[in-house]
């Protein structure tokens, strides 16, 4: 590593680095050797890009390297690119995402599986660069793939995992990694970073078959289609989606057996549940001020623990439900809103509520808190504050379904 | 449950939507002097604004609105006491933007049901161009070229109205002659209009169609694949390149004819098509080179030959032949089979030489518009004489 400070060397060839969130992925991509990629500042993705650049300039990352004039022309770009048969690799932050939403509806329509950051950025107005989980979330319902991450090296492991996934002929989905603006993208933590040999031996080349786009294979993409194809198409991609779950079992275990690191259950990883009565949930990097509270918390007595969940397309639903049974109450933390939904609550507690409710055992009370919103700290003290209220909602007092926690009151 | 009229309007986009589009509210209309309740649509499908397509509007009527709510329960009315068919090259069927095979252009009539057909032919050569019917239907002939009736720039021919007053005839049940009078002076505050109507009124008569009369082909049509037996990623496999063509005298191969899509065939978007006089023909290659819809099968002498599963009609390639009368774009009403040209020329050419010349005698009748500077200014006139006096 020529940039990164490489502050120990491990067994054999695993090098570790003082690296963020962003360039653990830049790293990422450089190991899975992804041959074209798309950039258009915004902040804070375009921390990722700078890196990007610089591994390209000093000779250490051989890609196409191509500045759009937009975020809408970035995503097209590596679309084609990836119809052709190209490792890609493309991000934005919230409304450059927007901005690239009509590209990002076709994307997986098209069976395209481009990996994409999302470093999570509050949607204006009114133009804050802090963190907030609308812009991903913007595309749950469209066929990619959502993974928030909490740490640099869950950021590049990720991203490895993510390829493998994306790519495996049975998905062919894109797949966005959510990294909490400034939280991740913009601090630098000591990732372990794999050897080329491991990398090439877990990612195998993308191989699009059938699907791809060259003289030797002349095929048709996309031709217009009325309602006499249009339910068959959506139908074909449920079953694309729904084998992701089991593809991304499958990855995870392999990743395991080839780095040694164990990430256990893919979808949400759990903190301190085992003895729990109640349980927060939340994504990203919010892990760390709730995981701080809950030791504090368990030192005077109280039994919190926490699911944070990664995968949220697809949604462990089933699996969830299960873990879920176990306690007395449930309090989910949002770091983003979803105005006029049932309750008014944000979209994960909304979701949460759907799986429990379809779950088949014991259904705990569900709990929605709005925080964080725009990159406002979330405090030990504001996690305090949810917990106690969990707490009444456990012992079967009724409690705002939504409430908003460290807003100005 | 009360009772439920179902009448639709087969048209060409874009110039004949709003004659069709008037025709279906006007129903309505008549109908709501009556103090039934109805609707007026265009099947959303259809791409109605593109210059030629075939395209179905609909007029949906009850005598109470819960009957029509049952209607209107449906994409399209499954099937229809009255077929409007306002260009008689529709007879052929309809072939919809939204591609769904070809359509006879009777096929959603009920038994016993009417189509009314605009056209200056009689009623056999219009009974020779639809497809065989399982049921008995009428057929009325209304004496009219494909009007343009509606179009501001379109001198006013009453097309319309003339229908309409053949409606009140047919399905008196549906509205009188007095309301579709009535709802005329409404729309149109025209008494002239009025009078048209009457007189279609007055006129009109219809034959009656056997299952035994008609087109015996079987329409085309396709089966849609099940989800899981498409290819993914909305992606299609291209048409493999071609082979060569054979002499059907000769059996020598040589020339080249492109694949064609089996499914997505070409038929009654076209009004006309190219009648090529083989024996006058320069091989410029212009034909071949300009067609938009690489019709054109090259074949082993280097003639070319217009394949009629894939042409549109446009007129290009009689556009640019260099040679006169060498092309000639000829009314579809002409023909009864896509059969290739060139393999008759090579059977025996003294009998496809008659057979070009009785084929482009006073047929170079466009359906859709106007085939020469004036034609409007001769044709109109002689629309509305008819309209007015029957
Ligand atoms: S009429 Fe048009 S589509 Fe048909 S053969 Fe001629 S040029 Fe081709
Ligand atoms: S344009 Fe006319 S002369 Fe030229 S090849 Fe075609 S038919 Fe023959």
């Amino acid at each position: 590593m020529a940039i990164a400070t490489v502050v120990e060397q491990q067994k054999g060839t695993e090098e570790t680095a003082l690296i963020t969130g962003s360039e653990a992925i830049a790293v990422a991509c450089k190991l899975a050797d992804v041959d074209v990629i798309t950039a258009y500042p915004i902040r804070p993705y375009d921390t990722v890009m700078q890196y990007i650049c610089k591994l390209v300039a000093n000779g250490e990352m051989d890609c196409e390297y191509i500045v759009a004039e937009g975020e809408h022309s970035q995503f097209e770009i590596v679309k084609h690119a990836s119809a052709a048969g190209a490792r890609v690799f493309c991000g934005s932050s919230g409304v450059g995402w927007m901005y690239a939403m009509e590209a990002l509806t076709v994307t997986p329509a098209l069976r395209i599986p481009m990996i994409a950051m999302v470093g999570n950025r509050a949607l204006d107005d009114p133009g804050a660069f802090g963190v907030e989980h609308n812009d991903a979330l913007a595309v749950r319902d469209l066929g990619w793939q959502l993974v928030w991450v909490d740490n640099a090296q869950e950021a590049l492991d990720t991203a490895l995992i993510a390829y493998r996934v994306a790519e495996d002929r049975r998905i062919f989905l894109p797949c966005a990694i959510s990294c909490d603006g400034a939280f991740l993208t913009h601090s630098q933590a000591v990732v372990k970073i794999p050897s080329q040999e491991q990398v090439n031996k877990f990612l195998p080349r993308y191989n699009r078959g059938d699907l791809l786009l060259h003289p030797d294979n002349p095929i048709t993409v996309a031709p217009q289609g009325n309602e006499d194809w249009v339910m068959e198409i959506r139908r074909q991609n449920y079953a694309a989606i729904e084998r992701s779950y089991g593809v991304i079992k499958e990855a995870y275990a392999e990743f395991e057996k080839i780095f040694g690191r164990s990430y256990g259950n893919p979808f949400f990883e759990e903190y301190m549940t085992s003895d729990a009565d109640i349980v927060l949930m939340g994504m990203g990097t919010l892990s760390t001020p709730v995981k701080v509270a809950i030791r504090k918390m368990r030192d005077e007595g109280k039994k919190v623990g926490f699911v944070r969940m990664r995968w949220f397309r697809p949604f462990a639903a089933e699996d969830l439900a299960k873990c879920l049974s176990r306690f007395k109450a449930v309090g989910v933390i949002d770091r983003d809103y979803s105005m006029g939904s049932p309750y008014n609550s944000g979209v994960l507690a909304t979701e949460v509520r759907t799986a429990l409710y379809c779950g088949s055992g014991a259904k705990p009370p569900v709990l929605g808190f709005i925080a964080g919103l725009g990159g406002r700290e979330v405090t030990v003290p504001d996690v305090e504050k949810i917990t106690a209220s969990v707490q009444q909602a456990a012992q079967g007092k009724t409690q705002p379904l939504t409430q908003w926690i460290g807003l100005r009151e | 449950m009360g009772r439920l009229f179902a009448i639709e309007i087969i048209y060409r986009g874009i110039f004949q939507k709003t004659l069709a589009r008037n025709i279906s509210r006007a129903i309505v209309l008549a109908a709501h002097k009556e103090g039934k309740p109805g609707i007026s649509f265009g099947r959303y499908g259809d791409s109605p604004e593109r210059n030629g397509i075939p395209a179905k509007s609909f007029a949906i009527v009850a005598t109470d609105d819960v009957t029509l709510e049952e209607g209107m329960a449906k994409y399209e009315p499954k099937d229809v006491d009255i077929t409007i068919c306002v260009d008689d090259t529709l007879a052929k069927g309809v072939e919809s933007w939204a591609w769904y095979g070809l359509q006879p252009v009777n096929k959603l009539l009920k038994p016993g049901g009417t189509l009314i057909v605009t056209s200056r032919l009689e009623a056999d050569p219009i009974i020779a161009m639809c497809h065989r019917k399982e049921t008995p239907y009428e057929m009325a002939i209304l004496k009219a070229i494909p009007s343009f009736s509606g179009l501001w720039v379109y001198k006013d021919d009453h097309t319309d109205v003339r229908i309409l007053g053949a409606i009140a005839k047919i399905l008196p049940d549906l509205f009188s002659l007095k309301s579709v009078q009535a709802a005329i002076t409404d729309e149109w505050h025209d008494a002239v209009k009025v009078t048209s109507a009457a007189r279609a009124y007055e006129k009109l008569t219809t034959v009656t169609v056997k299952p035994t009369q008609g087109n015996p082909e079987v329409p085309f049509k396709f089966d849609l694949p099940k989800w899981h037996e498409m290819g993914e990623g909305i992606v299609i496999p291209s048409i493999p390149a071609g082979h060569k063509m054979e002499d059907p005298g000769t059996h020598a191969t040589g020339g080249y004819k492109p694949d064609r899509n089996p499914t997505f065939k070409k038929f009654s978007t076209r009004t006309m098509r190219p009648v090529v006089d083989f024996d006058t023909c320069i091989k410029c290659t212009l034909c071949w080179l300009q067609c938009p819809d690489s019709c054109f099968d090259v074949t082993p002498e280097g003639l070319y030959d217009a394949n009629m599963e894939a042409c549109c009609g446009c007129g290009v390639c009689e556009a640019v032949c260099p040679v006169p009368n060498c092309v000639t774009m000829v009314n579809e009403s002409s023909f009864h089979d896509n059969a290739s040209q060139w393999v008759a020329w090579r059977k025996d050419k003294t009998n496809y030489k008659g057979w070009v010349q009785e084929k482009i005698k006073g047929h170079g009748e466009r359906s859709h518009g106007f085939r020469y500077l004036g034609q409007y200014e001769e044709q109109v006139p002689e629309m509305l004489d008819i309209a007015t006096k029957g």
